[in-house]
């Protein structure tokens, strides 16, 4: 086994000085069992460390030892903030404008109703956005906008990026602040006189708020 | 009577009830089938004996291969009376019961799209990694393609396949394809992303990463940060050749054994975080509604599930006798350890053959022989992993969740034979 490693060391040493722990293949983050040193990498030739681990080394070398490229060129501010379209629970990101539960009803009769229908109950083109609130106990669960999502920015967000599904990310920011008003006054989430904006938008409490269970900690981790 | 002795002479006696035989069978089969070949007739000229094949060359060369006319059948589902919206939203499934072995062929892989397939120009498109990193970074496709490349193996599977079945009352005959097509599997090659994390410095404090692509319903998905420094993947080949369109050209997330979905195609952007985005498809959809009313988020792994392909619905039994029976098992949580075949509806079961090379988080091929008596019978099978977890039964899934719910549906599938050997979809 020492002959089958002997070879490529020369090689693995100098991977060494660029990232010690590539060695082992594994991300820095990891429990450190690499080596820091070109004098203590040398002490593999004099069996210095245990057979165990230059088994891992024979079979994780090559490949994994040499120190990847990095290649990535930063990213101005600017840039950044072009595309971080996304918006949070707690709003950050959200961008100046409002608009109103009534600018609302016709930004949806003009642009959405065709698919979500008149009052936003649904058509084959489109889903059912209100209504349902109650039912998920129930033997007739109804999963809508209403009933069901937890964050009224989740619904900002994803109006403003994937709607209207033929014409996506064509909403100006007033207009969708509206329409988002609109769809929530339907089931009173928000009165009929609402304006909605960056500060109003996160406060809005949904319905089913803390109708959910993480299942993230469950999860089997490596 | 004499005919049963010849077969057990051949086969053993079964090991589980309706004809189940030993998976050994397979280690003997080879020799004990041999010399049967009958001697060729001679004639005067060779080529009046040959098929007509060998007495005219064939088809000249394509600059890319298509799969044989003989077999045009093979082709993607897409679901009949869809409404117009729902050609860019909906999804076209893998004919599993027509494939063998566990590779998809790319062009037969399933698609779910939310709005369409983009077409990405490569030299313009950049993966950005910002948030909570060091350094906020742009990597080009041209870029991506000198880091070290590795090649695995993995399904992929929609958090929704299988969905008809959970909320159906009555089973639906349909074939494997129709009720569990949104299952794939394809060897992927691409670069480490703990390898870009690692470049760009994530902030220990970031425990969450919002992947984007550049699709026209931007579809995004927060991950665990653990998912992505273990063993995702920014996948930059799929079989061997460039990741297709359909399944996110020129790169996409890959994360083994996570949902369909949170494996983001046309990646452009990964955003670190100290907790999830709670986009649309985390919250309005791919959560599941238990029966209070509470809803499950971030169920992002797949369970162990398996389904027998061969026979199968519409793959039907040609008589009794000698069959053997196939099909895929799979889990997002790791290797498959052993895949149980019952013929008699769950009474008795016998372990199937696992085909090899048995690899974690992708398709597994079982295979198991099986003397058909002619009788009527039900076929199941069961999917044991490596962490211990068995695929529940039809009634122990749906007592989970809430009525007409449908994602992560992984209970047992069960196939009826009828005496006349036509196959169905059956609860049991
Ligand atoms: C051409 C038809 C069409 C139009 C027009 C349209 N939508 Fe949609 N909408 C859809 C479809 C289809 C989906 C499902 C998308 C998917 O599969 O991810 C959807 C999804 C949604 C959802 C998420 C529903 C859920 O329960 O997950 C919201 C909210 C929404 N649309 C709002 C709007 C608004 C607001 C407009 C107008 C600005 C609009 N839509 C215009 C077809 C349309």
């Amino acid at each position: 086994m020492f002959k089958e490693i002997e070879s490529p060391l020369p090689l693995r040493v100098e991977a060494v000085k660029k990232s010690p722990e590539a060695i082992l293949g594994r991300p820095a983050t990891r429990p450190r069992v690499g080596f820091r040193t070109r004098a203590m990498a040398r002490r593999v030739r004099g069996a210095f460390v245990p057979a165990a681990l230059l088994c891992l080394m024979a079979t994780t070398a090559f490949a994994a030892d040499i120190a990847p490229p990095k290649l990535g060129r930063s990213a101005t501010p600017d840039e950044i903030a072009k595309a971080d379209i996304s918006i949070p629970p707690d709003g950050k990101g959200l961008p100046p404008g409002s608009g109103s539960v009534a600018q609302g009803a016709q930004v949806f009769a003009a642009k959405c109703a065709v698919c979500h229908g008149a009052n936003a109950q649904g058509t084959p083109n489109g889903d059912r956005l209100v209504g349902g609130i109650g039912t998920l106990a129930s033997a007739n669960p109804v999963k809508t906008v209403s009933s069901y999502w937890p964050y009224a920015t989740t619904l900002f967000d994803y109006i403003r990026r994937a709607m209207p599904l033929t014409n996506p990310q064509s909403l100006q920011n007033d207009e969708d602040y509206a329409v988002v008003a609109y769809i929530l006054s339907i089931d009173n989430i928000v009165p009929k006189d609402a304006v909605l904006d960056a500060q109003s938008l996160p406060k809005v409490q949904m319905p089913n708020r803390n109708g959910f269970i993480n299942w993230e900690p469950r999860l089997i981790r490596p | 009577m004499g005919k049963k002795q010849d077969v057990t002479e051949l086969f053993g006696e079964p090991v589980a009830g309706n004809g189940l035989l030993h998976r050994r069978f397979f280690l003997q089969s080879s020799a004990a089938l041999a010399g049967a070949a009958a001697s060729p007739a001679l004639a005067e000229s060779i080529g009046a004996g040959s098929p007509p094949t060998m007495l005219k060359p064939g088809a000249q060369f394509n600059a890319y291969g298509m799969p044989s006319h003989w077999r045009d059948n093979i082709k993607r589902i897409l679901a009949t009376n869809v409404p117009p919206a729902r050609e860019v939203t909906g999804s076209i499934r893998t004919p599993l019961q027509y494939l063998e072995g566990t590779i998809t062929p790319a062009g037969l892989h399933y698609v779910r799209n939310h709005n369409g397939t983009p077409d990405i120009d490569p030299s313009k498109h950049e993966l950005l990694i910002h948030g909570m990193v060091r350094q906020p970074s742009i990597f080009t496709v041209d870029s991506l393609m000198r880091y070290p490349m590795r090649t695995e193996i993995h399904f992929m599977e929609c958090a929704g396949n299988s969905g008809g079945i959970a909320g159906a009352a009555m089973p639906q005959q349909a074939t494997a394809g129709d009720l569990h097509g949104l299952l794939s599997g394809s060897e992927w090659t691409g670069v480490k992303l703990s390898t870009l994390l690692d470049e760009v410095g994530v902030d220990p404090r970031a425990a969450w990463m919002l992947a984007e692509g550049a699709d026209a319903a931007g579809m995004s998905r927060s991950v665990p940060v653990w998912k992505a420094m273990d063993d995702a993947m920014i996948a930059l080949y799929q079989n061997g050749e460039p990741i297709r369109p359909e399944q996110g050209f020129p790169m996409r997330l890959l994360l083994p054994g996570f949902e369909g979905n949170t494996n983001v195609k046309w990646l452009r952007r990964l955003k670190l975080m100290d907790g999830p985005m709670y986009t649309k498809d985390e919250t309005s959809r791919y959560t599941e509604l238990q029966p209070d009313g509470k809803a499950r988020e971030f169920m992002l792994q797949m369970e162990p599930k398996s389904v027998i392909l061969k026979p199968s619905f519409s793959v039907d039994m040609q008589g009794p006798g000698y069959y053997e029976i196939s099909g895929v098992a799979w889990s997002g949580l790791g290797r498959v350890r052993k895949v149980d075949i019952s013929a008699d509806g769950g009474k008795t079961w016998a372990e199937a053959a696992l085909t090899n090379p048995v690899l974690p988080k992708a398709l597994t091929r079982f295979r198991l022989p099986w003397m058909w008596n002619g009788g009527p019978a039900v076929l199941m099978s069961r999917t044991t992993d490596e962490k211990g977890r068995v695929q529940p039964t039809h009634a122990e899934w749906l007592a989970q969740y809430a009525p007409r719910q449908n994602f992560h549906f992984n209970a047992i599938q069960s196939w009826a034979i009828g005496a006349n050997g036509k196959v169905s979809n059956v609860y049991v």
